[in-house]
């Protein structure tokens, strides 16, 4: 600690600290633009100059010393700092009575607080440099050099960067050139961190000035991340968004979190029920709406039995609208046919990890990835599907971290990996198996934990050291050094943590996929610690959530098993009814069920089968097969278009509620403007329709759903809207005195101890032959999300990713006389689209890989809806395709 | 008997490879051999040419050398061994092992040559020539020491920094040494930007052993294992000689694993630097070395506890480094016995300007700026007003404190600093404002913009300064200049920016009387082209035409034989005419006055 006094005031400070730290503890604000307590401080906007010693210092740079004597504010500094905010003004465009930023512009404050008039002085004269998000304003920029940090070393991008020299120095991109055009990824974090009106939104402009704004502390509605977003309102309308620096996403968000709310306010937002009449919709009242879909749901049940009616969930509504969808169905309905996307992605996870751990949800927090040691990433393309989750990578990265990355796709982390495997798809487990062997053999296992944490272990190594390594360098297509030395980074670090998503789960194996990956955590004993962990990115914002809730078939909330007499009887006493004791069905199984005429209803909250699950031409087929199609959505989806009824339902920005997030933790939404035209909150839907089904269903609000899901949930117990206003909780949080849990299993598995299973290769279900020479795979782009419902509203984003393309090697595209941006036609067993190609080694030959967000060109037409066998979840990553140009 | 013909730059400039090459021709078929050396300093006079007899190792020197004065020395000293004495410039001898010379001009006499004692006397291509001056000896005897005890004895010596700060070098290495970290490197700074600066080019590229060897020794005293020599890439020359000097040193064994048989390893590489003069600030410099813009940062931390790659860094100058063989072969002792109070050694200046000899110097700290200017520069033609010392970074100290010593305390009294060793001579006929902004306009161009002082300060200043010396200043831009120059000197983020207001702050003080006259439309020296006209003096007129001649405007006009006149419209004030003139009929006047009336 170092005592030093600052304006005649003692301060005891630690070691390192810079004078404007330590005289922010004793509550004295130093004037500074430049300074960005997330930052590198640079002191170069010179505004907090202090005096010491009898010299000016950068407060902001300069480390405390024993004994040392600061003045603050005196005539000294005061001439200083009004020169240097003088001088900013001499080459600024000072026209702060149409700049966005007046009102809460740095530069403005200070010129005010200081007493400082523009000074008419030669102005450098720059055009505005536009892009299809933001505009950079050379001429309002202050050159604190905010940006150029942010883009350097949080994004990572190095897209902005100063250009000349003295009074010519500016911000620019590589060249000048578009910023497109140099790696920009449109995060906007450098906007965030601007102090002035130099880089702002485009879509704000006129909108609202910085004073008339409402703020509202919500949570992202993209993917599991959960980054903590303020929408900034004024007469019913989203104006822009941020995000506070005190964020658990410290203030940093990606292009979809910061500019794709075009959604909100869209004019094809659905405001009124819809009802099918002779084949076409009419607009309805929502007595009629709610009071057709009863009668029909319950003349249906009456004529087919419960278990004749599905209902899908949704990952992007509230805990609280899950919680009660699933109640309505076994409740109202009677069925455990409920589910919801999860089934798409990481049920797998679920499954698996609860097999091997006890619980299936990611281990460890996305904080502590920044002090792993190691990080093994397979099967994730982070940047893009949890882009702020990818920034703490890419600072563990930074600070010395081995990142190893599997993939088949050369993704941007693939990169900047210390080792890359580009392994074959589908050979997943070959790999890790073989890691696995090699760890054993070189005794980097962990003993003491295989001892005492974990079961299974001596047939896990017969199983091991039966294998040959050869066989697995051939399935995997890897070199026997790369092999050995994953196993050593990984092995050899002490804080390792495996990091993986889609590309482990949408796999026939993909449950076998996620125990493999538990084999190998617990076998090297990274598991239960901090900066460790078996880590699934969870792929929307509230499928964490949706899944805590029971929006399950075979779960109630906190993973109760339905199968478990002793749970269902609590539910029944909680409930007041009968439930059932049939399994119930998943996504798929309702699917198939419904073309095989043995379901009957389907009742759809916020999801989009037709866009989102394999073999669309068998969805639609099985949609259509229905007696009764509900759909409840923001927007008239493509599944919506083929509904019966269709309930205009409340966004994330119109309601309360609570989201959890990829790392388990539950977040407060807040309602921030009002719903369009009639559009109610899910919740209410569901209260309502329940009632006139016969189970009634009354909640003042959404905090007394969360009051009964806590009650009823283990894990959730001590969860309440005042506990997590501010930074959420994680769970488990077992009491109201409960801190909530960073990291699973640290004294012990969920289960007890932990097991190793023993896993083989199987090969994918789809193999390349003559006819479908080439395995395609599916996934996401940075700028769309899902069925691209919300993220293809946003015009800037639609314009910098505009249609669905397929990646394709540029050796294949050269033999087929394919050239960058060509139309070609893409043909699966099942069906075929026409994208555009885009040339690139990100793929290797053979390989092909397509987004599915495009309704112009789905995807989804051509995978394959065969099922991993425990978790239900399709094998998205390998469909056999041939392709042909079209002409 | 051996002929020596110098080639560094700035004997390439005057014309030396011509001189070599006539004399290769010559020698063709002789036994005589030709070498090349460096520069002795005597810019001035170059090309030299040296004579080396074989027995005594007497050199007869000769100045300013044409293909035509070659043959004859050819025919006379080469062939019939008389020295041609009125070419004779210079002649060193040895007396006891020790060289002496003598100069026609009494250049070297006040002179101490320490760290270019081998400048202009080897070939700088050959490690041979420099280890048979004793070279790479003091690196034998420096792994000997401890590196405590050579830190020690840099520290008694007391070497300060010659890159113009001054800071004392052993206290440096110290606190690299002492800073925690495994890794550490050393930096030889050689990005001389200065205008007017050429210290550090005619040492590297005169005797580039011996900054290798400097550095070695300083990376063995802080504990490095790498180091980098920073050179600017308008030094080619500089780069070409020492990359080779590097590649032999390695062959030698004085660079890379275990340094002659020692356990020290270490081994150097030569970052060119990319034309900016900022990158001449270490932390900027470090920057450039990782790949960065070179931009400065804040101090502390100091390189010395986290430089390149956040590690401990030393960075010293090239004659910094340079001097550190001389004093742990000689003793510290000897070295702290030159000099005068805080400031010990000898320092190398380069004479730029209006001086006669223009050239680099190397003397003992404590001789006075007159002896300097006066006595070894020769002074100026017209007679001296002030020296602008340290660069664009220094000050104007005028003539009549030229009595006091030059060492780092004296000079930084007067309002200037010792800098790096550039030493610009300034006469009568120089404008001491435009002289200000000369050097400003040099700093407004250089600055990184980083920081808002030095990037949007200097610009204003730069304008304040333009408005004066055009005739439109007033008498309170002089107190808006001053202020502005005082909040960035003591606001500004690195050396760059803090100092760019010294020439206007220095020139404020000795020579405010020039910018009142300014303020009141004239410019005395009658340098300032908004204040002054060109007038033909009638009587002195014969008609001559020369003056229409060269006139580019066409605003010197008149008929043969007739009374020209120069029209104040279409003047541009280019000065032409007035050199054209030989009759002395065209004079400068002040505008001021008249536009007024």
């Amino acid at each position: 600690m170092v005592k030093l006094i600052i304006d005649k005031k003692e301060v005891e400070v630690e070691e390192g600290t810079t004078i404007l730290e330590a005289a922010k503890k004793l509550g004295i604000e130093i004037p500074h633009i430049c300074y960005d307590e997330r930052l590198e401080p640079t002191g170069s906007c010179r505004l907090c100059l202090v005096e010491t010693n009898g010299v000016l210092v950068t407060s902001c740079t300069y480390p405390v010393r024993e004994g040392m004597e600061v003045v603050t504010e005196n005539e000294r500094t005061n001439t200083a700092r009004r020169k240097a905010i003088e001088l900013m003004l001499s080459d600024h465009d000072v026209e702060c009575i149409t700049c966005e930023k007046s009102g809460s512009c740095l530069l403005e404050k200070y010129a005010y607080e200081l007493g400082v008039k523009p000074a008419h002085k030669e102005k450098h004269v720059y055009p505005i440099f536009k892009n299809e998000l933001f505009s950079l304003d050379k001429n309002r920029c202050i050159l604190c050099g905010k940006c150029v940090q942010v883009c350097k070393d949080i994004q990572q991008c190095n897209v902005l960067d100063f250009a000349y020299r003295g009074m010519n120095t500016r911000i620019s991109t590589p060249f000048n050139r578009e910023f497109k055009a140099s790696g920009c990824v449109f995060c906007g974090n450098c906007l965030s961190v601007c102090p002035t009106g130099a880089i702002v939104e485009n879509n704000r402009k006129g909108k609202g000035r910085e004073w008339e704004l409402k703020k509202t502390e919500t949570v992202c509605p993209y993917c599991g991340v959960g980054c903590s977003i303020t929408l900034h309102t004024r007469d019913n309308r989203i104006v822009k968004v941020s995000s506070s620096e005190s964020s658990l996403n410290e203030g940093w968000l990606c292009v979809k979190g910061r500019f794709g709310f075009d959604f909100v306010n869209s004019e094809e937002r659905l405001k009124k029920p819809l009802i099918r009449e002779n084949g076409v919709f009419r607009e309805a009242t929502w007595d009629e709406a709610l009071s057709y879909v009863a009668s029909r749901l319950k003349e249906i049940i009456k004529d087919h039995g419960s278990d004749a009616v599905g209902g899908f969930a949704s990952a992007k509504c509230t805990n609280e609208e899950n919680y009660l969808f699933q109640k309505f169905m076994r409740c109202a309905v009677g069925t455990n046919s409920v589910d919801h996307c999860a089934r798409l992605c990481h049920a797998p996870t679920v499954v698996g990890l609860a097999k091997a751990f006890g619980s299936g949800a990611m281990t460890n927090t996305i904080e502590e990835l920044e002090n792993a040691e190691c990080i093994f990433i397979i099967g994730s393309n982070t940047t893009e599907t949890q882009p702020v989750t990818a920034l703490r990578i890419k600072r563990a990265k930074a600070k010395g971290a081995k990142l190893i990355v599997v993939d088949p796709r050369k993704t941007e982390l693939a990169e900047l990996a210390d080792l890359y495997l580009q392994i074959n798809p589908g050979s997943d487990i070959a790999l890790i198996n073989a890691i696995m062997a090699v760890i054993l053999k070189k005794g980097l296992e962990d003993k003491r934990f295989i001892e005492q944490r974990a079961e299974g272990f001596e047939a896990l190594r017969a199983h091991l050291l039966s294998l040959d390594l050869g066989d697995a360098l051939r399935i995997t297509g890897v070199k026997r050094e790369e092999i050995e030395r994953a196993a050593e980074l990984y092995a050899g670090s002490r804080r390792s943590s495996i990091v993986y998503c889609m590309g482990i789960t949408q796999h026939i194996c993909g449950t076998e996929n996620v125990l493999a990956l538990a084999d190998l955590a617990m076998l090297c004993g990274m598991v239960g610690k901090e900066s460790t962990g078996v880590n699934p990115l969870r792929g929307q914002c509230n499928v964490q959530g949706a899944c805590d809730m029971g929006a399950l078939p075979e779960f109630f909330t906190g993973y109760q098993k339905t199968d478990d007499e002793k749970a269902v009887e609590k539910f029944e006493m909680a409930w007041g009814t009968k439930l059932s004791r049939t399994r119930g069905l998943s996504i798929e199984e309702v699917i198939h069920g419904a073309e095989a005429g043995e379901i009957k209803a389907l009742y759809v909250m916020g999801e989009n089968p037709v866009i989102s699950d394999p073999n669309s031409e068998r969805t639609i087929r099985a949609l259509k097969s229905l007696a009764l199609l509900v759909v409840q959505d923001i927007f008239l989806t493509e599944t919506a278009e083929l509904a019966d009824v269709v309930l205009p339902a409340a966004c994330f920005a119109e309601k309360e509620g609570a989201f959890t997030n990829t790392e388990r933790r539950v977040q407060r939404l807040r309602k921030a403007i009002e719903p369009p035209g009639e559009a109610k909150e899910d919740w209410r839907i569901i209260c309502d329709l329940s009632s006139r089904m016969g189970y009634g269903m009354s909640y003042k609000n959404a905090e007394e759903i969360m009051q009964e899901i806590a009650s009823l949930t283990p894990s959730y117990n001590g969860i309440s809207y005042e506990r997590i206003a501010i930074k959420g909780l994680q769970w488990p949080c077992p009491s109201k005195e409960h801190p909530g849990t960073r990291y699973l299993h640290k004294d012990g598995f969920s289960r007890g101890k932990g097991r190793f299973y023993c896993v083989n290769h199987r090969d994918p279900a789809e193999l390349v032959d003559e006819d479908y020479p080439f395995i395609l795979s599916t996934g996401r782009v940075l700028y769309h999300f899902h069925t691209g419902t919300m993220s293809r509203k946003s015009r800037g984003i639609n314009e910098i990713f505009p249609g669905a393309i397929v990646e394709i090697n540029p050796e294949d595209a050269n033999r087929l006389l394919i050239g960058e941006g060509d139309r070609i036609r893409i043909t699966s067993r099942r069906g075929s689209v026409v994208a555009n190609a885009r040339i690139t080694e990100r793929v290797r030959e053979g390989m092909m890989f397509m987004p599915f967000h495009f309704r112009e060109a789905p995807a989804n037409r051509l995978t394959n809806d065969v099922l991993d066998e425990e978790a239900k979840t399709p094998e998205y990553k390998i469909s056999a395709v041939r392709i042909e140009k079209c002409y | 008997m051996k002929v020596a013909v110098g080639m560094n730059s700035c004997s390439l400039a005057a014309g030396a490879q011509h001189i070599y090459d006539h004399i290769e021709k010559k020698l063709k078929g002789s036994e005589i051999e030709l070498k090349k050396v460096g520069c002795v300093g005597m810019c001035y006079r170059e090309p030299l040419v040296d004579v080396i007899e074989d027995n005594t190792s007497t050199i007869t020197t000769y100045g300013s050398v044409t293909e035509d004065m070659v043959d004859r020395i050819f025919e006379e000293h080469l062939m019939d061994g008389k020295p041609i004495e009125e070419w004779v410039v210079k002649r060193d001898w040895y007396e006891d092992g020790v060289r002496k010379t003598w100069d026609v001009d009494e250049y070297f006499s006040k002179q101490r040559k320490l760290i270019m004692e081998n400048s202009g006397y080897i070939d700088p291509e050959s490690i041979e020539e420099y280890l048979e001056n004793r070279g790479y000896e003091a690196l034998k005897r420096a792994l000997k020491m401890k590196p405590e005890e050579v830190i020690d004895a840099i520290t008694r010596a007391g070497l300060r920094g010659r890159g113009g700060a001054g800071f004392p070098t052993g206290l440096k290495w110290k606190f690299t040494r002492e800073a925690t970290g495994e890794e550490k490197y050393v930096v030889c700074n050689g990005d001389e930007g200065d205008p007017g600066a050429f210290m550090d080019r005619n040492i590297l590229e005169g005797d580039p052993h011996r900054v290798i060897e400097g550095l070695t020794i300083g990376a063995y005293a802080v504990g490095a294992s790498k180091g980098f020599f920073y050179v600017r890439a308008e030094y080619p020359l500089a780069v070409k000689r020492l990359t080779t000097a590097i590649s032999q040193a390695r062959k030698h064994g004085m660079l890379g694993r275990n340094i002659l048989g020692s356990d020290f390893s270490f081994d150097a590489e030569i970052k060119e630097g990319a034309g900016a003069f900022v990158c001449g600030e270490e932390t900027a410099l470090l920057a450039s070395i990782e790949g960065r813009r070179g931009m400065p940062r804040p101090r502390p931390p100091f390189p010395a506890q986290k430089g390149l790659w956040n590690k401990p860094t030393c960075v010293n100058n090239v004659k910094t480094l340079s001097s550190v063989p001389w004093i742990i072969r000689n003793g510290w002792e000897a070295y702290a016995s030159i000099g005068t109070g805080k400031s010990r050694g000898t320092t190398i200046f380069a004479f730029a300007g209006k001086i006669r000899r223009g050239g680099n110097v190397e003397v003992p700290m404590g001789i006075t700026l007159r002896e300097l200017i006066e006595e070894v520069g020769g002074g100026t033609e017209k007679g001296v007003k002030a020296v602008q010392i340290g660069g664009p970074s220094g000050g104007c100290i005028p003539e009549r404190l030229f009595d006091l010593p030059v060492d780092y305390e004296s000079i930084t009294s007067t309002g200037a600093i010792m800098g790096s060793g550039g030493m610009i001579v300034l006469d009568k006929d120089t404008c001491m404002v435009d002289v200000a902004k000369f050097f400003l306009d040099f700093t407004v161009k250089e600055s990184c913009g980083k920081c808002t002082f030095c990037r949007l300060g200097t610009k204003r200043m730069w304008e304040l300064l333009d408005s004066i010396t055009s005739g439109r200043g007033k008498e309170e831009d002089l107190h808006e200049l001053e202020e502005l120059a005082l909040t960035v000197k003591s606001g500004a983020l690195c050396g760059l920016g803090q100092t760019a207001p010294n020439p206007v702050l220095t020139t404020l003080k000795y020579f405010r009387d020039e910018y009142t006259a300014h303020i009141e439309k004239r410019c005395p020296a009658k340098v300032c082209r908004d204040l002054i006209k060109y007038e033909v003096i009638g009587e002195k007129c014969t008609g001559c035409r020369a003056c229409a001649l060269v006139c580019p405007t066409g605003a010197a006009v008149g008929e043969r034989q007739k009374v020209h006149t120069i029209s104040i419209e279409k003047c541009i004030k280019c000065g032409r005419c007035y050199e054209a003139c030989k009759f002395d009929a065209i004079e400068i006047k002040d505008l001021g006055a008249e536009q007024d009336g």
